[in-house]
């Protein structure tokens, strides 16, 4: 294969694992709006997503379609169980307690999967086959398509959710000023209810569409939700278009450095990004700056 | 301060008599954990504790004094104790450097940005496999000696590693009875207030950063010397986990409480042996239950209990009068 083909080759894998991070970000962002916290269980939620649909297909015997539906269902089920036991009973949140409460969520959701499920890696059935299409000179594979079309499903259903819904605009109300959102009579606390329920459904989406491609463990979603995190740092945490880009960018850089330098290092690539980033434009490339208030 | 004084040679004491109490090789064995994982939890205590600043990555830095020594005296044939010295100052520095821009951040930020390079590190030990041995570790370092005496069996290594972990926590509660001590917790409360009080947050940050790298480079420095073999495994993200558990249970800002959290969280998975992988199933729990309900770790937390349960007989006591 000639160089440009590899690298044709490389950007549309690149493009499919960035729609993955960027569906991870949008749940991080959602949180992060309503709730000033930084979800460190995202990645198990999506972890959740490929394990309860393996569960639904492989135990219940379910077909594909209906154990994806359930497994977003019971993902959302699980965001949703996990903010009520543990973010709303606090009584004064500090970030150093929430980060901990949180990671200490994450910890706790894959010791458990562990524990009823087991420590395998087990493979999803792609959706429909896996026979190869070629584009030009570059391969792509049907699950591929799926996940295009799917994330794009996903962040327009977001979008028109908080753009014309009530709810929605409920949501972002209590993204721009918490106080003020409840001093006009919206119920803030379900919002963050609500938050934590959707952006279990956007992970646990991206965790089974993802599955097929790379195989699913109880352990797979640490180095997934650090990815997603990724790209919502790159589109400075706003749930719109900025992370969907810091999302794709992530997974293009990611697959060329894989590629073309070192397969090895591929993890450590989304890492040395991360921190750039923080250190240099902190507030995301493609957002403002903002100051801070005491 | 003559308290501090009588606590710390009590401290003293009970790490002195340890030994005779424990014959036993394993259980020896557990006990020289214990005291790497003090040294690690207590220079995570000074960082998050007293100055507020989380750090996911701890593991990384312990990580790359083991390394280092390690790399140092096989590869290298250096002496193990100039290679612990040159490992700690290569961290220090490190760490001094990479503080700078890190610590600009706060909250979340912070706790991803060690965490990336936590991973970072962790990374670079498994794919450097021409000087690490990647996954499969290093081995073949040597012990430690100190004029003939070679540290070569539980007991010695016991007194080598507590004689360290002593000094680390004499060191410590010096340091945070002190001036800076003082400035560390008016960071942690308020880095606003602290530096219009004259507190010039930035650098101290930085420095407890690096003083937090350095006695966790010697703590790993310590471990590959005494186990002779290191792995990636051992420097992981679970484990930077773990160290932050141990803090928070122990209790924040509490120099004795890491003590406490490193010994219950070493001892712990021993102690329940059929729990073996599950362990982070107790982990994942006690830090979501201590946050919520036991803020100040057990070493605050008790104290508090008891004189709930005080009062309130108290008032039981005196509701017919």
């Amino acid at each position: 294969m000639e160089l440009s083909d590899q690298i044709a080759q490389y950007l549309l894998s690149g493009l499919s694992t960035g729609a993955i991070y960027a569906l991870i970000g949008i749940g991080f962002a959602i949180i992060y709006n309503s709730t000033d916290i930084i979800n460190f269980a995202q990645g198990e939620l999506v972890m959740l997503g490929g394990m309860f649909t393996l569960f639904f297909m492989e135990k219940m015997k379910l077909p594909l379609p209906v154990s994806i539906l359930l497994a977003v269902l019971a993902t959302i089920g699980c965001g949703a169980l996990f903010e009520r036991l543990t973010i709303r009973p606090l009584k004064s949140p500090t970030p150093l307690g929430l980060i901990i409460i949180t990671i200490g969520g994450s910890i706790l959701i894959r010791g458990i999967v562990m524990l009823v499920w087991d420590k395998d890696t087990h493979s999803l059935p792609a959706f429909s086959g896996s026979e190869p299409i070629l584009i030009g000179s570059a391969t792509i594979l049907p699950q591929h398509l799926w996940i295009f079309a799917l994330t794009a499903v996903a962040i327009a259903a977001n979008k028109l959710f908080f753009q014309y819904t009530i709810t929605g605009k409920a949501m972002r109300a209590c993204a721009v000023n918490r106080r003020a959102a409840g001093l006009v009579g919206i119920d803030v606390r379900r919002m963050v209810f609500f938050s934590f329920a959707i952006s279990g459904g956007l992970g646990s989406l991206a965790g089974i569409i993802v599955a097929p491609l790379t195989m699913t463990s109880y352990d797979v979603g640490v180095m997934l939700g650090l990815k997603g995190f990724c790209a919502a740092i790159i589109g400075g945490l706003t749930g719109g278009v900025g992370t969907v880009l810091g999302g794709l960018l992530l997974g293009i850089l990611e697959s060329l450095g894989a590629g073309l330098i070192s397969s090895g290092y591929k993890d450590a690539i989304a890492f040395i990004i991360l921190l750039l980033i923080l250190f240099i434009r902190p507030q995301g490339l493609f957002g403002r700056a903002q100051t801070d208030r005491v | 301060m003559n308290r501090e004084i009588v606590k710390y040679l009590l401290l003293v004491v009970v790490v002195l008599f340890i030994p005779l109490l424990v014959h036993e090789g394993y259980m020896l064995n557990v006990m020289v954990f214990v005291g790497i994982h003090a040294m690690l939890a207590l220079a995570l205590n000074l960082l998050l504790g007293y100055a507020g600043q989380i750090s996911l990555g701890q593991a990384g830095f312990f990580g790359l004094g083991a390394y280092v020594s390690g790399i140092l005296t096989t590869s290298f044939n250096l002496d193990p104790w100039i290679a612990m010295i040159i490992a700690a100052i290569f961290v220090t520095l490190l760490a001094f450097v990479i503080g700078f821009p890190i610590l600009k951040l706060k909250g979340h930020y912070l706790a991803m940005a060690t965490l990336g390079l936590g991973i970072i590190i962790y990374i670079v030990f498994n794919e450097a496999v021409d000087h690490t041995g990647g996954p499969s570790g290093l081995s073949g370092i040597p012990n430690l000696k100190i004029a003939g005496i070679v540290f070569d069996n539980d007991l010695k290594n016991y007194f080598l590693i507590w004689g360290f972990t002593l000094v680390s926590i004499g060191l410590s509660l010096n340091l945070v009875h002190s001036r800076i001590g003082r400035a560390l917790r008016s960071i942690h409360d308020s880095e606003v207030a602290a530096r219009v009080m004259g507190v010039n947050a930035r650098i101290l940050k930085v420095q407890i950063f690096a003083l937090s790298a350095c006695i966790s480079a010697v703590a790993g420095s310590l471990y590959a010397h005494t186990m002779t073999f290191i792995a990636p495994a051992s420097f992981g993200f679970n484990f930077s986990v773990e160290l932050v558990t141990m803090v928070i249970i122990g209790g924040l800002a509490s120099i004795y409480g890491s003590i406490l959290g490193a010994a219950l969280l070493t001892m712990l998975p021993e102690l329940l042996r059929t729990f073996q992988d599950y362990d982070i199933i107790v982990y994942g729990l006690l830090l979501i239950v201590m946050t919520m309900y036991m803020p100040g770790g057990l070493v605050n937390g008790i104290p508090a209990v008891f004189s709930r349960l005080k009062g309130k007989s108290k008032r039981e006591g005196g509701g017919d009068a």
